[in-house]
Order: structure tokens, then C-alpha cells, then sequence
């Protein structure tokens, strides 16, 4: 580990991997910074992501993919389901553990340094511009200068709160997760169930998603208000002991998911965030790799043109933030609004949804029949939740 | 104050991100709540998946 690179990335997830990567294949000089003892564990994550989404950084391995996605079922509060198949997608349930680790990889091969046990706990800031991080590694006290931080350090982002970026998120844009991955689960291998309501998961929704031979993530989120009631895990346990009583639990994992609109301004002198950290997760599905990869890579294209023009500054770095939003992020905002909708549906009005949608012959199902069939008096928005969670 | 049942966390770093005062450091193995910081609004309490923390009323 050297003093001084041209750049700090900091968090080993998809996104600071991809960071890495693109900044370490411009030329740069760049090192990567994981709190934990391994890169890509502990997941944290319910692992599905489109084949167009991923596709468009990496070709897929084999070795990532548990299971492949050609359709999705919503069940209603009333336990009505409504199965959509997708017309033109592939989705896939990753093998995050591998998948993770071989990004760190790619990132490593074309020249990053990468270390573990390393937790940036605070910035070197020099008149008003980031200059490195603060860190322990292995234990010890050090400082890493760099001409660019990124800070790819995912929902606790101490980047992002050390530099003076708003990370702090709101309880009722905040989603208490939890998922269980387990075995011996009857459960079709090729589409993913998600059930909505009061009942299940309260201002979120709760997943199945299959990783094949009897084994998924199935898992929830509830968001903050309703867990001031009841914890994630009560409803987790209520809906296994349910419907999957002989289930064998192998992993617990939690999580915060974030889900307000992307931060507006996720740059400071010398620093930009990616993924998670700047709060670039997709509000209504809470799926956040796509866009943790994208930010990633932007920002590390961005890094390499910043430093060859020498200028760091947050007016430069600012091609960044316009290039998210443009890409995506406006998106963000998009199906935010989308999600504040939803969430304000009751369990009759879900009901009534799926209702309409489930009399439609399920060969003719596609998304166009549905928008001609529902009567419904939000035709629309179940078009965009349908889409969503399609992944169109 | 906050007290938290170490064995039982996690550590998903969720009471983190809606914590007012950044008072909650969690690492690959460690939590650690700075009692001189934090404003007992018990969000962290609230936020956790599988109540962790917990207010136990002493100032």
C-alpha cells in the first residue's frame, strides 16, 4: 500500500469495483479499500439484476448465475396472483459472492490495488478540496492521499458524511430488510414472486427469488414507519412458518435499503459517490446493482478526464452528476413518485388490481393487453409497477 | 440510552443511515454507539430488522 494514488476508491461492491476498474484500464493509478475481510461478503442483497442491465458492463459468467428469470408473479393481499411473463428479458438471480469478487478482479487486473481490513473512517480535506482517507488498516491508523475519492461505500456512506453530503436518509424513504437464503423450498425455478400488502410487508414488499435445486432468497422490506410497529423479522418468520415451514435457514442477512430520491449533488472538490452511497437505488424495487455498476463506471471515466485536465474541482466533477441523471437518475426521480403512489394504495385497492388484471386470459397476458384491459381506475400505474418489476 | 445485544446484530449498518447524529459506528464486526452524542430518538431502535437495539431509559 502506497501514500498516494491518483485515486481512492473506497468499498469493494459492485460499484466501487467497477470504479476501479475503469479508472485502473484509463491509467490511472488507483487503489481499493474494503472494510471487510473479503470482497463480496457479506451479501447483502436479494441478487436479481436484468441480463440487457448486466450485460452492458460484462459479459455474464456462468459461475454468477443461479438461476435464470423468465417471468414474475405478484400476489395480492387476498393471495390473488397475477403472472406476467417477460416478452424480451432475461433476468437472472446472481451468485453475488462470486460475482462481486470477480468484478474486484477485473478491477485488479487491469492494475488496481485492492485491500481488505481497510475501514475509511474520515477524509484528508485541504482547502475545501477531498485529498485522500483517513483509515484503519489491520488495526492500525493511516492516511492515503489521492487526487480523487470515491466513495462506493454503500448505505452508511462515512464518505459521503465526512465530506458533508446530506446521507442521512429519512425513516419513511428508509426500508427495513431482511432475507433469508434456504433450502428444501419447493419453488418453480425460472420466475420470481413478489407479494405486496399490508399483510406481507408493509410499505414494501416481500420476494421470492429461486436460486435453483430447492434453494432461494426470499426475503422483505417494510419501510420505516411500519417497523416502528413490528420488526422485518416478525413478518419474515410469520410468512415462512406459513408457507415454508421445513425450510432450513443457511444464511440470515439484513439491511437498510434507501429509497428516496437520488441525492441531487453527490460531488464535493476531489470526490464523488457511486451506488448506494449516493443513494442510486431503484425506490420502487430497492434493486440497486445496475445502477451501483453504472455510477461506478461513470465515475471512474470521469476521474481519468478529470485528472488529465487537472481539475478536480466540483464544477468539473459535475459532468459526472449530469451524466447519472441524465442515464438514469432522472428515471430515479421518476418511479420515486411512482413508489409514493403505491405506497399510499390500500390492501382493497391492490386487491381490486389484481383482480382486474388476473381476468385476463394469462396466454394473452402481455403488458399491452393488460394496459387495454385495465379498467381499473389507475390503469397507468399498474403498467409502470408491472414494468418495473419486468425490468422493461 | 441505547444499548445494543452484540451477539444479535448483524451489523447491516441500517440504524447508521437514519441516525441525526452520526453516532453509530459499525464495522465488519462491531457496533458502537457514542452515548455522548446521541439525541435518544430511538430511529436506530425503530429501523432495525431484527431489534437489536433497545432504549433503556437511563440518561
Amino acid at each position: 500500500m502506497k501514500n498516494n494514488y491518483d485515486v481512492v476508491v473506497v468499498g469493494g461492491g459492485p460499484g466501487g469495483s467497477m470504479a476501479a476498474w475503469e479508472a485502473a484500464k484509463a491509467g490511472l493509478s488507483v487503489c481499493l479499500l474494503d472494510k471487510d475481510r473479503d470482497i463480496g461478503y457479506p451479501v447483502r442483497c436479494g441478487e436479481a439484476i436484468g441480463d440487457s442491465a448486466l450485460r452492458r458492463f460484462v459479459e455474464p459468467e456462468e459461475s454468477w448465475i443461479a438461476s435464470r428469470i423468465t417471468g414474475s408473479t405478484l400476489v395480492a393481499p387476498n393471495g390473488t396472483d397475477v403472472h406476467i411473463e417477460f416478452a424480451n428479458e432475461t433476468g437472472y438471480i446472481l451468485n453475488r459472492r462470486i460475482f462481486d469478487y470477480d468484478l474486484s478482479r477485473y478491477a485488479a487486473n487491469a492494475g488496481a490495488e485492492i485491500y481488505t481490513k481497510s475501514f475509511v473512517k474520515d477524509l484528508i480535506i485541504e482547502d475545501d478540496y477531498v485529498r485522500g482517507v483517513k483509515l484503519d488498516y489491520l488495526g492500525e491508523p493511516k492516511e492515503i492521499k489521492a487526487k480523487i475519492v470515491i466513495g462506493a461505500d454503500g448505505i452508511a456512506s462515512h464518505v459521503g458524511n465526512a465530506a458533508g453530503l446530506k446521507t442521512m436518509v429519512k425513516m419513511k424513504d428508509m426500508e427495513s430488510g431482511i432475507q433469508y437464503s434456504v433450502s428444501n423450498v419447493d419453488v418453480a425455478e425460472n420466475k420470481m414472486i413478489m407479494y405486496v400488502g399490508s399483510n406481507y410487508a408493509p410499505g414494501g414488499y416481500l420476494w421470492i427469488f429461486p436460486k435453483g435445486n430447492k434453494f432461494a432468497n426470499i426475503g422483505l422490506g417494510i419501510d420505516g414507519k411500519s417497523s416502528r410497529q413490528r420488526s422485518a423479522k416478525s413478518y419474515l418468520d410469520e410468512f415462512m412458518e406459513k408457507n415454508f415451514p421445513d425450510a432450513a435457514i443457511l444464511t440470515t442477512m439484513c439491511g437498510g435499503i434507501p429509497c428516496p430520491s437520488p441525492m441531487k449533488s453527490p460531488i464535493k472538490n476531489g470526490l464523488m459517490l457511486v451506488g448506494d452511497a449516493a443513494r442510486l437505488i431503484n425506490p420502487v424495487t430497492g434493486g440497486g446493482i445496475a445502477a451501483a455498476m453504472r455510477s461506478g463506471m461513470i465515475s471512474g471515466q470521469i476521474a481519468a478526464d478529470a485528472i488529465n485536465n487537472n481539475d478536480c474541482s466540483e464544477k468539473f466533477l459535475n459532468k459526472y452528476t449530469k451524466r447519472v441523471y441524465k442515464e438514469f437518475a432522472n428515471n430515479h426521480e421518476r418511479l420515486f413518485r411512482i413508489k409514493e403512489t403505491i405506497h399510499r394504495l390500500t390492501d382493497d385497492e391492490l386487491n381490486g388490481i389484481a383482480d382486474k388484471v388476473s381476468a385476463i386470459d394469462p396466454s394473452k397476458r402481455s403488458l399491452g393487453s393488460v394496459f387495454k384491459t385495465a379498467v381499473y381506475k389507475k390503469p397507468s400505474l399498474i403498467i409502470d409497477v408491472l414494468r418495473i418489476f419486468a425490468g422493461f | 440510552m441505547i444499548t445494543v445485544k452484540e451477539n444479535r446484530c448483524d451489523y447491516c449498518a441500517a440504524c447508521v443511515t437514519v441516525c441525526p447524529p452520526d453516532c453509530i459506528e459499525v464495522r465488519e464486526s462491531s457496533i458502537e454507539i457514542n452515548d455522548e452524542e446521541c439525541i435518544n430518538c430511538d430511529l436506530c431502535v425503530y429501523i432495525c430488522p431484527i431489534d437489536v437495539l433497545e432504549q433503556t431509559n437511563e440518561k
